[in-house]
């Protein structure tokens, strides 16, 4: 283990400890049962579990991280089309999507094969889907169907599989360091999440887009966004950047993971569901825990191809 | 009669087997909305769409009740070829009956009634077969007389969501989504009432365990 992942990982056990006692600590005091600290316990058990799979993950190496997202993938694109529209004729284009889209991208992250891995599903699956379908004959709602499987495939698969992606970025100076990369950003990106609950909690009063989130505020989604751009500048030995460069990118980065955040609750709003699953205690699907990472890893990956290569 | 050791170790393998599948699948979870999982003998009624049904209904109770309880199929369907007369005696103990009237050699009602004297629970689809619309086609008369014979017997309504879209007709391979079994409140003839008024409401309380028509449109 090298110094930094001994001392990302100490910082991770003090902080998910310091969280414990205190959930613990507030739930002592309440008088009764109280579903807001009850819901907040039960999401800090799960970020026990969800952060010891994703060290797990980066301490075994590139295989175990680029299998945990296929797997990630997995799960959040059968959130994703449970609540979409398709008809029985899609069923072969959906089929293809996890045996063949989901294996195939993620092998191209695995042998590095950059160049198909970049076009792969927005050349070659966005053509090769709508002519699929159009076989089958059924017309109805021809256009939205496919648009939906589209986005549902960019969203779940092309712009998660960004994430393993990083750990083949031949970086100057920083050969085989790159799991740093993926640490520094979902630490960014789930840690402005996390920030923008409380400073939500904390200072929430005037409602950022009511109609599409009841519960965020400007005054959670400035304070999240700007702690967490201070969280990445402190976290900047993770990066090949200086701090003040890992503030720009952990700014950027937790302000597309927020607009992220934002588009899935749209999605969500618009299907009158609350949670996009049920599979983690207190946070509802693996979605809703990675509507940020999806918007933020390509761009992170992009900013560290421009930018540090 | 004594079971056969080894047909017993298939068929409980088999239960194993798909039940753990169909939750690998679709992720299935029990939505035990007006009853409560329990050592009752029932007949569970359902939505029909595929032939995942039954085993995501199954999958979903525990597996003491899901060993004694045997879905209900049409034996002009199941028993065409060899291969499917084979999936549906031998690894899903399926209780086969007639659909037509015309070409029956079996009386339906018996084989049921044979069954639940047996002890067995048992799963039916009362619109009778796969439908492929949205609004379930009105039910057939099975489930009134069944609840008339045996009015010990729970009937326990089972919505079964997305499966029309994880496997839908003439299709063999499911695709992933998620899905729930919502189980409401047992139903059973009022004193008096008729079969069709019976039927009919037996197919409203189905319906009203659809989770997306309290969602609206």
């Amino acid at each position: 283990m090298t110094a930094e992942s001994f001392w990302l990982i100490a910082g991770l056990l003090l902080v998910l400890t310091a969280a414990s006692l205190v959930s613990t600590a507030l739930q002592r005091r309440a008088l009764g049962p109280n579903p807001t600290l009850e819901n907040l316990d039960a999401r800090i058990r799960a970020w026990w579990v969800m952060a010891s799979l994703a060290v797990a993950a980066l301490l075994l190496g590139a295989g175990a991280v680029t299998l945990l997202f296929a797997l990630i993938s997995f799960l959040a694109l059968r959130e994703f089309f449970t609540l979409s529209v398709s008809r029985p004729a899609d069923h072969w284009v959906l089929l293809g999507v996890f045996v063949l889209i989901i294996p195939i991208q993620y092998w191209l992250v695995w042998t590095e094969w950059y160049g198909l891995f970049t076009i792969f599903i927005p050349v070659w699956c966005f053509l090769f889907m709508p002519a699929l379908a159009v076989l089958r004959g059924d017309t109805t709602n021809f256009l939205h169907r496919i648009a939906e499987t589209q986005w549902a495939v960019m969203a779940c698969v092309y712009a998660l599989s960004h994430v393993p992606a990083l750990l083949t970025l031949p970086i100057p100076g920083f050969e085989g360091k790159q799991a740093l990369l993926v640490a520094f950003l979902l630490v960014v990106v789930q840690g402005s999440d996390v920030l923008q609950y409380i400073a939500g909690k904390l200072w929430g009063r005037r409602k950022l887009a009511p109609s599409v989130s009841p519960s965020k505020t400007w005054e959670g989604f400035l304070g999240g966004v700007a702690a967490a751009s201070l969280l990445g500048m402190a976290l900047f030995w993770l990066t090949p950047f200086g701090p003040l460069g890992a503030l720009g990118v952990a700014l950027f980065i937790s302000l597309m993971g927020a607009l992220g955040g934002l588009v899935a609750s749209a999605i969500k709003r618009d299907r009158r569901v609350k949670d996009w699953g049920q599979m983690i205690e207190g946070h509802g699907g693996v979605l809703d825990r990675m509507d940020g990472v999806v918007f933020a890893a390509p761009v992170f990956f992009h900013l560290l191809r421009y930018f540090a290569m | 009669m004594r079971e056969h050791g080894f047909k017993r170790l298939l068929r409980h393998t088999a239960g194993a087997g798909f039940s753990g599948l169909a939750r690998l699948v679709t992720g299935v979870r029990p939505v035990w909305q007006g009853a409560a999982p329990s050592g009752r003998q029932r007949i569970f009624f359902a939505n029909h769409a595929s032939h995942g049904d039954f085993i995501l209904l199954s999958a979903c109770l525990p597996p003491s009740e899901r060993y004694r309880t045997r879905p209900v199929a049409a034996a002009d369907y199941w028993e065409k070829t060899p291969l499917r007369r084979f999936v549906a005696t031998e690894l899903f103990d399926c209780v086969l009956v007639e659909r037509e009237a015309g070409a029956r050699a079996s009386d339906p009602m018996a084989a049921m009634l044979d069954a639940l004297d047996g002890g067995s629970s048992l799963i039916i689809f009362p619109e009778g077969t796969r439908n492929t619309g949205t609004e379930p086609l009105p039910f057939r008369s099975g489930l009134y007389n069944l609840a008339t014979a045996r009015p010990h017997v729970e009937l326990v309504p089972a919505f079964i969501e997305n499966m029309s879209r994880v496997l839908p007709k003439g299709e063999f391979l499911p695709v992933p989504l998620l899905c729930r079994v919502v189980f409401g409140e047992a139903v059973k003839p009022e004193k008096g009432e008729e079969r069709r008024a019976f039927l009919d409401r037996a197919r409203e309380a189905l319906l009203a365990l659809d989770p997306r028509r309290e969602a609206g449109p």
